[in-house]
């Protein structure tokens, strides 16, 4: 009998085999994920110790007894730089200045977008390369030329100069993805609106607005986790009563005199990350898809 | 008979692109008037024009005895069609026939009515409340015309609406456009690239190429005297068999390699110069079987069975040319079959001009 008559004759759906190629796949996605949680794990891990265990130096175990006592004051008692309230004020100073921030900043890039989209008007094509150019530029540079404007007209350091800063500096990307979504409607829908008696504004409200949910969305999680994380202009721009949860952050942390308290750190620092992450884990879904609708039509 | 659109003069370039150049076309009252041409020729482009959603370069728009070449969209009383329905998906059936109505601010008592009596004429009743994804093409396509209805449009503009149909559905709806007509008597613009929806619904077709009318005449005329080659080439399906010869004054006939056919039964418009280089066109169903002495015989090289009728493949002088036959012809390749050219309903082109002789 030959070899080929025992093989079984292919019929139905082809039987799926566990290769060595798959099982190294799998193996190395595992150790992937171990590598980026690691950082994860132990700052979860350090911040349940208490200061004698973590001096003991072994950073990866878990701890032997658990110490919640960083967690409370790292949220209301640690010293951000003279004042010891913890980073309870921070975190409301981050809302005062995400929320608007995020709002504006994402509703003045769809109107930029639906009007680069849409309605082409002479130089538009300049305008939005300067848009794209504008994407690319390091901040930093404009930190300075920003700063002088805002103090002549006297919203430096307050919380309509930062707001200000974070929409000014969303606008090119906002712009950018907002067209690109746009762009990839059909432009019939947008020639009915006209023909239906519809203006700029009515057509924005009424028919395009409707349309924009997944591009909303990415825009938002890309906003909401920018600024949230921003450090540079929030210490900058939003003066001292307005710090945001990352600069005071940065103060528990930077301690010149005393001692490290490590797991009080290692809490906060959690603390401050739990708005991007809850983003991330409620939103992943919408992420993702939006990502991917950018990709395949813009 | 008073015109109700009016294109004067109109040219529109694209950059540098002419797409079209100083075009006349006067469309009266309650006329269907069918663009037809292969893509690219300018169609969309001159309806898009019409309804002012592109910019002109130069010329004017008249409808109804209004200038409205300034004018915006939505004050030109036009509604719109378009091949890829251009529903609202946020808005129900509803919604989006009501639409244009709500940004006139139009009293919601009159909408209503409105809505009533454009859904029953296009029996869409029963999906007001649907949204545009949960419909069919058909659906779809009867919603966007009934957007068109309850605006009271005064000219409807069709930008090649049965497209993105199959050919069942599209053989539906071009018989419900057409009772639109019959029963609204609006006066109808249509753009297609397809020639039977063209010489089915239209009163008048304008045949484009390049930007430019080649012949404007009733669907009749067109296909029986097209004004020049490629209006004889584009329509007709299957297309029309063409010769390349000469004229040969002396006996008033078509010298064509070593053959000649007469000519006396054709009408000339005008009659070229001796031994002028000339085009014989001649549509399948004008070459007929015939046993008499002036007949040639022929091979049968290809059949194709097209149910209602058979289109056999032959060669004449090597250049191969189609026959339409009834369906029911009982013919095998190779069999051999006598024809006859019906040169009275036959075309005759100059070469160089490529007119109509």
């Amino acid at each position: 009998m030959s070899l080929s008559s025992l093989s079984i004759e292919p019929s139905g759906s082809k039987p799926k085999h566990l290769t060595i190629g798959r099982i190294g796949l799998y193996c190395f996605i595992l150790i992937c994920a171990l590598f980026f949680l690691m950082p994860l794990y132990v700052m979860i891990v350090t911040s349940l110790k208490d200061m004698d265990e973590i001096r003991s130096g072994n950073l990866l175990y878990i701890p032997k007894t658990l110490s919640f006592y960083a967690w409370p004051k790292a949220w209301s008692e640690a010293c951000t730089g003279f004042v010891c309230e913890g980073l309870k004020p921070g975190l409301i100073n981050s809302i005062k200045i995400t929320v608007p921030s995020v709002i504006v900043s994402v509703s003045l890039g769809a109107l930029n977008g639906y009007a680069l989209a849409f309605w082409r008007f002479k130089g538009a094509y300049l305008f939005f390369g300067l848009c794209l150019f504008g994407a690319f530029i390091p901040y930093q540079v404009m930190v300075y030329p920003l700063l002088k404007i805002e103090s002549a007209i006297g919203i430096y350091s307050s919380l309509p100069g930062i707001i200000l800063v974070h929409t000014i500096f969303g606008m090119p990307i906002l712009t950018l993805i907002f067209r690109n979504f746009y762009a990839s409607l059909p432009i019939d829908l947008f020639k009915a609106a006209r023909i239906d008696g519809g203006n700029f504004l009515k057509i924005f409200f009424y028919v395009i607005i409707p349309m924009s949910t997944p591009i909303t969305i990415v825009a938002v999680i890309l906003q909401v986790t920018g600024i949230w994380n921003d450090f540079l202009l929030g210490l900058v721009f939003a003066g001292r009563d307005n710090q945001p949860m990352t600069v005071q952050l940065n103060n528990i942390v930077q301690v010149d005199f005393g001692v490290a308290e490590y797991n009080v750190d290692m809490a906060a620092t959690i603390l401050t990350s739990m708005i991007p992450l809850a983003v991330y884990f409620i939103s992943g879904r919408w992420f993702v898809r939006g990502i991917a609708a950018g990709a395949i039509k813009g | 008979m008073k015109n109700s659109v009016e294109v004067k003069k109109l040219s529109f370039n694209y950059g540098k692109l002419e797409i079209l150049k100083n075009l006349d076309l006067n469309i009266q009252d309650g006329e269907f008037m069918v663009l037809l041409g292969p893509s690219g020729c300018g169609k969309t482009t001159l309806l898009n024009c019409i309804a002012g959603l592109l910019d002109l370069n130069e010329g004017q728009i008249w409808i109804e005895n209004d200038n409205v070449t300034w004018k915006e969209p939505k004050d030109r009383h036009i509604g719109m069609v378009f091949q890829s329905y251009a529903l609202y998906p946020s808005m129900t059936v509803e919604k989006n026939l009501s639409f244009g109505l709500r940004m006139m601010n139009v009293n919601k008592g009159i909408i209503q009515e409105k809505i009533k009596k454009a859904s029953e004429l296009l029996q869409i009743g029963d999906l007001l409340h649907r949204k545009p994804s949960q419909l069919s093409g058909g659906q779809r396509q009867r919603v966007a015309i009934g957007r068109a209805l309850v605006r009271d449009a005064k000219v409807f503009l069709f930008d090649e609406p049965l497209s993105n149909l199959d050919a069942k559905l599209r053989a539906e709806l071009r018989y419900e456009i057409k009772k639109l007509h019959r029963d609204l008597g609006n006066t109808m613009i249509y753009v297609t690239h397809d020639q039977i929806e063209a010489m089915t619904l239209a009163d008048r077709i304008a045949v484009m190429k390049n930007g430019v009318i080649q012949q404007l005449d009733s669907p009749k005329q067109i296909y029986n005297k097209p004004a020049n080659l490629f209006v004889a080439d584009f329509i007709g399906s299957p297309g029309m068999n063409f010769f390349n010869g000469k004229y040969n004054k002396e006996e008033n006939s078509f010298s064509f390699n070593n053959s000649n056919i007469s000519l006396e039964n054709y009408e000339f418009e005008n009659q070229p110069e001796d031994t002028s280089s000339i085009v014989l066109g001649i549509r399948p169903e004008d070459i007929l079987l015939n046993k008499s002495a002036n007949s040639t015989e022929f091979k049968i090289e290809l059949i194709e069975p097209m149910g209602a009728d058979t289109l056999i493949w032959l060669s004449f002088e090597n250049v191969p040319f189609s026959v339409r036959l009834e369906g029911s012809s009982n013919y095998k390749l190779g069999d051999l079959i006598h024809l006859e050219f019906n040169i009275k309903r036959a075309s005759l082109f100059d070469k160089k001009s490529e007119k109509r002789i």
